[in-house]
């Protein structure tokens, strides 16, 4: 039973790389522990160690958030789409934020919040 | 209920329209499965956020946090900071709003023209930086007040004490409430207001799914989670990817004539599902959602024209909602 898993950047270091890597399991629980079966580690940073779902991780079942199907308990069905995503801020921040990422893409990604703004009024 | 003494005093009221064309057919003899749409960008700045921020500040009027000729420090370029820079003028406080030193020319004309001052965060550092500065200069000026619409009780409240009972109101028979989920606001107010007044209403959240730049700044334990959510108000949560937006706010202008922003368009594409879902199963459903804002602002991304694939590429990396 094969179902497909997309991982988000952040997490990549586990899969090799890989954006999407495959797995199989009749629940989400199972599925993890499969894909922690080939990818050493990645359940740890998805699953407390009280046994429920990091606060800051959403996963989605073909788009639909798996805490409202059960959690770790939800079925799954041959040929799902799973997606793992960190939570973030959006709503009204957007754009703001968007014209940052836009402009300076990736490299954002390496500057560490503790960087000293330089706060200027205009 | 066409005059009023101030802009204040018109925030709220909006219509809730049918939506006979893109509401799904369904089979002879069946129960019917109907769209509404509450058109918030009839608000006096032109989105929802006029009644977070109205409530918000006159919460903090009446707490005492705010007198008059006091500042206001919001770190936002986005709806909220418009509908703030419209209330402070209007209730006579100064509006300090934080942002990225590239923001769009437009977003600062525009927050400028309502009366907002603005301090620049670097670019660099993306909302996380942003966030970051307006603490430091909050700490720098403890007498400017933050309203954090993220923490703000004020927020859901507006949406408990307005857009719920306005809802029920228009629409007695609701069955599904569909909202977008930023702030969270909006879905944690409405929806604790219909969940007491209708058994059985499905409280349904529809959340930004943005291009992988977004995501790549952050760390799992640095992730964030606004505080006035709450889990059990919601019955459904979807994510729903760039492209599916653009297709249904492309379809709601097309098809009911609605012009409206992307964030919009999320919010259609799950309320279709559910929608779908009510036919599938010889339900009746009369599903609300929310039409944020209109589609102005959003304009100069370009991804109201050309394929679906080209506004997928003009979006990505922005947090379009």
């Amino acid at each position: 039973m094969a179902i497909e898993v997309r991982i988000p950047t952040i997490l990549r270091t586990y899969t090799g790389g890989a954006k999407v890597v495959e797995g199989a399991g009749d629940t989400l629980g199972d599925l993890l522990t499969d894909l922690d079966s080939r990818h050493g580690g990645l359940r740890a940073r998805l699953v407390t160690d009280a046994g429920v779902l990091h606060r800051f991780v959403n996963v989605y079942v073909n788009d639909e958030d798996v805490r409202f199907l059960g959690a770790l308990d939800a079925k799954l069905n041959d040929g799902d789409s799973v997606t793992i995503l960190p939570a973030v801020a959006g709503g009204a921040f957007g754009f703001a934020a968007a014209a940052a990422i836009a402009s300076h893409g990736a490299a954002a990604a390496v500057v560490p919040p503790s960087v000293t703004p330089r706060a200027v009024v205009r | 209920m066409a005059r009023y003494d101030s802009l204040l005093d018109a925030c709220g009221g909006t219509p809730l329209v049918g939506l006979p064309r893109l509401s799904p057919v369904v089979p002879e003899g069946a129960p019917p499965v109907r769209l509404w749409a509450k058109l918030e960008d009839r608000n006096p700045t032109g989105s929802i956020k006029d009644r977070a921020a109205l409530f918000m500040v006159r919460r903090a009027e009446s707490d005492g946090r705010l007198r008059p000729g006091d500042t206001i420090l919001e770190p936002t370029s986005g709806n909220t900071g418009i509908s703030l820079a419209m209330v402070a003028k209007l209730r006579g406080y100064r509006l300090v709003c934080v942002m990225p030193e590239n923001v769009s020319t437009e977003r600062v004309q525009l927050l400028r023209m309502y009366g907002a001052e603005i301090i620049f965060s670097p670019a660099a550092g993306g909302s996380n930086q942003a966030v970051a500065t307006a603490k430091q200069i909050s700490a720098e000026h403890p007498d400017w007040v933050m309203l954090y619409q993220y923490g703000n009780e004020a927020n859901a409240r507006a949406h408990f004490e307005t857009t719920g009972p306005e809802l029920l109101q228009d629409l007695p028979t609701i069955t599904h409430f569909v909202a977008g989920l930023g702030t969270t606001g909006t879905l944690m107010g409405t929806g604790r207001y219909l969940r007491e007044k209708v058994d059985g209403i499905q409280i349904v959240a529809a959340e930004p799914r943005y291009g992988e730049l977004v995501y790549g700044l952050r760390n799992i334990d640095e992730g964030y989670v606004p505080e006035l959510y709450d889990a059990t108000v919601l019955t459904r949560r979807f994510s729903v990817g760039t492209r599916d937006a653009v297709l249904r706010t492309r379809q709601l202008v097309e098809v009911e004539g609605i012009f409206a922003g992307f964030s919009t368009g999320a919010i259609l594409h799950a309320a279709l599902a559910v929608a779908h879902e009510a036919v599938r199963d010889g339900r009746r459903a009369d599903v609300a959602f929310v039409v944020c804002d209109g589609g102005w602002k959003y304009l100069s991304t370009g991804a109201y024209g050309g394929t679906l694939a080209d506004a997928e590429e003009a979006l990505e990396g922005q947090l379009w909602a």
